[in-house]
């Protein structure tokens, strides 16, 4: 079985198929939450595209590296949004560290 | 080293008709359909309010995405007895704007003269500079005088306000170049407020997706510009990447054509149909021959047969109501807000 396509990411919208009201309620909200608001269109690109990373969704990524491009944004920008979303990831993974010698000391001499 | 042009290397997509013949694979969504849904029965000029002159193929750069493969290698350049055809044409008309571009128009031997004279019509005069020319020998270092002196408006290219993505596009070098040039052009007083100089800039994207939002964009290139080169500008047209040519070569080559004509069709706007240049543009080749745009000429698409399509034959009322000519590859300039020599047309 071969999973992710990237010719996929052109039918997102087909999900419609088997349930049009929930995918309308979904689209149009996506589309609120990428218009120009208190945040620009290219600062919601780059969170989209470190969150793609964390989530590690591949269409997300390819879909979000083009259009962070398209909103402007240079490499170096894309990369230390990608570099947010490890520290977020590693700091989360980290700080768990805490709680692993949170244990540690309770049960050790 | 230096990229040399397709008509050097003899490459296939030198054949315009080899061009047109790619880009008929996607005629089952054709450009004249979307057009026609758009509700233009007919696509016809509006008015010529802008006489775009093309100077010649020679450059002293050979950029990647050139749609006129210009190069060093070229050698095609506009005669004087064209000019004064030219001239002629604009004598007997009410156009007021004459757009210089090429290649790099300064290298014509006759560019200085020619500049005078449609100065003597009292036109309105843009160069489409690329700001290297200015520093590529000292027989160019008169220009920054000699366009504030006549009051000519500069559009210069500058894909990125960053070196490395200027010179993956323009050339090994370009970015410092174009920054020193644009220091001159400044010091003669371009760019500045209230001086009258006017200076654009063009930014086209460095790869196979669609420039990002002009307004955005300024604001990026002006902060960016300033603060670290103290270097002013009046407006950014955004331009996108027509699919002809040598940027044609390029998404062959990376095995993007699919993708990015995919992008633009997409991304047809409607509401930019109506503001396109080609409605108020005629496009003049360097052999006199007239086109609907510049595209339109690298890809040997003369104007309707119906209407004259030689400078020596002008005739403006007869020109003024042209059907258009179009092809895949103007799905360019209705891709998202719009693309001309201009910037953004919606």
């Amino acid at each position: 079985m071969e999973y992710y396509k990237s010719e996929d990411l052109k039918k997102f919208g087909d999900i419609a198929e088997y349930d049009p009201e929930l995918a309308k309620k979904f689209f149009d909200y996506y589309g609120a939450v990428f218009a120009e608001g208190a945040l620009t269109e290219r600062e919601k690109s780059l969170i989209a595209l470190a969150v793609s990373h964390a989530v590690q969704c591949p269409y997300c990524i390819d879909a979000y590296s083009h259009d962070a491009l398209e909103k402007g944004c240079n490499e170096k920008q894309m990369m230390e949004a990608i570099h947010v979303s490890a520290a977020i990831k590693g700091g989360a993974a980290l700080v768990h560290g805490v709680q692993m010698m949170n244990h540690v000391k309770k049960v050790s001499m | 080293m230096m990229v040399k042009s397709l008509k050097f290397r003899h490459s296939i997509l030198s054949d315009s008709a080899e061009q047109i013949n790619i880009l008929k694979k996607f005629d089952e969504s054709s450009f004249e359909s979307y057009v026609k849904k758009s509700g233009f029965e007919k696509f016809l000029s509006r008015k010529i309010e802008i006489f775009q002159i093309n100077m010649g193929k020679m450059c002293n750069q050979t950029c990647k995405h050139c749609h006129v493969d210009a190069g060093p290698d070229r050698k095609e350049i506009m005669t004087k007895e064209t000019m004064m055809q030219c001239l002629e044409a604009l004598e007997n008309s009410d156009i007021q704007t004459v757009d210089l571009t090429g290649g790099a128009p300064e290298m014509n031997p006759d560019f200085k003269w020619f500049v005078e004279e449609i100065k003597k019509l009292n036109r309105h005069i843009i160069v489409r500079c690329n700001l290297t020319i200015i520093l590529a020998n000292p027989k160019f270092h008169y220009l920054p005088k000699f366009f504030s002196e006549n009051r000519i408006e500069v559009v210069s290219s500058l894909p990125y306000y960053q070196k490395s993505n200027t010179d993956r596009q323009r050339g090994d070098g370009v970015f410092e170049s174009s920054i020193k040039a644009l220091k001159l052009l400044n010091e003669s007083g371009y760019g500045k407020e209230n001086s009258g100089l006017i200076l654009n800039l063009v930014y086209n994207p460095t790869g196979a997706f669609l420039p990002a939002n002009q307004s955005s964009l300024e604001k990026d290139f002006k902060t960016e510009l300033f603060s670290k080169h103290g270097i002013v500008f009046n407006n950014l047209f955004t331009i996108t990447n027509m699919p002809i040519s040598r940027f044609l070569e390029y998404l062959l080559d990376s095995g993007n054509f699919e993708y990015y004509m995919e992008k633009l069709i997409s991304s047809f706007n409607p509401s930019s149909v109506p503001n396109v240049m080609c409605r108020n543009t005629i496009s003049i080749g360097w052999d006199g021959y007239l086109y609907d745009c510049d595209f339109n000429q690298m890809l040997d698409i003369k104007v309707n047969h119906s209407s004259p399509d030689h400078i020596k034959d002008f005739n403006t009322e007869s020109l003024n109501s042209r059907e258009i000519m179009t092809g895949n590859h103007c799905f360019g300039c209705t891709a998202g807000t719009g693309s001309s020599c201009g910037g953004a047309v919606v």
